[in-house]
């Protein structure tokens, strides 16, 4: 479908002809690293990263289901420094979706709008991500 | 469709500086966006340097200084400077705001100026507002009754019900919280936005109207309402202290409410 502003971005200048007006800056202009949009992008970037990395533990399964020889061979993969390295990207996305996920919860249930609770929770959802994830590796390194 | 990058026609370039009078004893930079219609290049960015001895305190006695004594062609809205007017919303240093109600003090460096975001420019920091007026239309901001008011009087509210349309009926339409909104910059052919949003839920929640299932019928679209994510920058830019992410979520709640 034709983007209806479309018909906007025509102006015309001093003389009455028609000219080509520019788009003002968005992106380039705003700052977005703040808790409400920046929280926000992390929301949807991590959402594609658990996406993503679905995938892998889908691949860990099927290796698994393979035998013992496939099912090696991944491990490996998954406990080389690199994999380890990937994995713990995926908690961390992990938990960073969950928390904001409960905060997106709240709103959808009419609370923690006014601006100094959004702001809290938004600092909660921070701190929550980064503790959930190093007690994880922790207890993963602990169990073995 | 998202488009993360300006167009070609849109890429802002470096502009021209203009430096304070000799003997200025506080200079503030200020860098404006500038487009002309007349001269078929891209906007750039213009630096005004301005002594703050002999400015006022906002933002808008700055430009209004600029305009008056270094660049008559500088081209920007203002009416009322005490934030009641909406005319002076603009882009400044990184958020939407009313340029008569923030202090020069509160940015750090240099103060950047643009239009307010993704919006079609007609000169310098004026933006065409015609899609948020119409989408405002749209939604028919005014008051809906089949019954008759009562013959020698107006129609009354409780002190709750009135109490139900504060933080909305002071909206003054700056549409600093539409176009400070990543969705409403990437749909708003269809999202009708924060602003429009929020006087949508103040004929909702008005209790001489009796309207609501249709206002809540003309809303009940997966772009009008629904492309609102949450992403609380309208909140954080609304230079009234309004609340329109809160307003959405009202609305929100109501349609669950009602499909029982």
């Amino acid at each position: 479908m034709k983007d209806v502003r479309e018909a906007l971005m025509v102006g015309r200048n001093s003389e009455g002809k028609l000219v080509r007006r520019p788009l003002s800056p968005h992106l380039q202009a705003y700052n977005m690293v703040r808790i409400s949009s920046g929280l926000s992008i992390m929301h949807r970037i991590t959402g594609v990263a658990l996406g993503a990395g679905t995938l892998l533990f889908t691949a860990w399964l099927v290796c698994a289901a393979a035998g013992d020889g496939a099912f090696s061979v991944i491990q490996a993969i998954y406990a080389s420094p690199i994999g380890l390295l990937i994995l713990f990207g995926f908690t961390l996305a992990l938990f960073f979706h969950f928390c904001n996920g409960i905060r997106h919860l709240g709103w959808d249930a009419g609370k923690g709008f006014d601006l100094p609770v959004m702001h809290r929770t938004g600092q909660l959802v921070i701190a929550a991500t980064i503790v959930l994830t190093l007690a994880f590796w922790v207890i993963a390194f602990l169990v073995g | 469709m998202a488009e993360f990058t300006l167009p070609a026609n849109s890429k802002v370039g470096k502009g021209t500086t203009y430096k304070a009078p000799a003997g200025a004893t506080r200079i503030k930079e200020f860098e404006v966006y500038r487009w002309n219609p007349d001269d078929g290049k891209n906007p750039v960015m213009d630096t005004y340097e301005v002594d703050l001895d002999k400015c006022g305190p906002m933002v808008l006695d700055a430009i209004v200084k600029i305009k008056n004594e270094i660049d008559a062609s500088l081209t920007f809205r203002r009416s009322c400077r005490e934030g009641i007017c909406g005319s002076c919303a603009m882009n400044i240093d990184g958020a939407n705001t009313l340029a008569c109600l923030k202090p020069i003090d509160e940015v750090k460096g240099t103060v950047k100026i643009n239009p307010l975001p993704h919006m079609p420019v007609v000169k310098d920091l004026v933006p065409d507002l015609s899609q948020p007026y119409a989408q405002l239309r749209s939604i028919e901001p005014w008051l809906q009754a089949d019954t008759p008011p009562p013959p020698d009087a107006e129609r009354l509210q409780s002190k709750e019900e009135r109490a139900e349309i504060d933080g909305l009926w002071e909206c003054i339409l700056c549409f600093c919280c539409s176009t400070s909104c990543p969705s409403y910059w990437w749909n708003g052919d269809r999202y009708l936005g924060p602003a429009v949003l929020l006087q949508a839920y103040r004929w909702i929640a008005d209790s001489r109207d009796e309207a609501t299932g249709k206002r809540l019928d003309a809303l009940e679209d997966p772009f009008k309402l629904y492309r609102c994510h949450t992403i609380m920058n309208c909140t954080q830019s609304c230079p009234k202290g309004l609340n329109p992410a809160k307003a959405i979520g009202k609305i929100k709640q109501l349609m669950l409410e009602r499909q029982g």
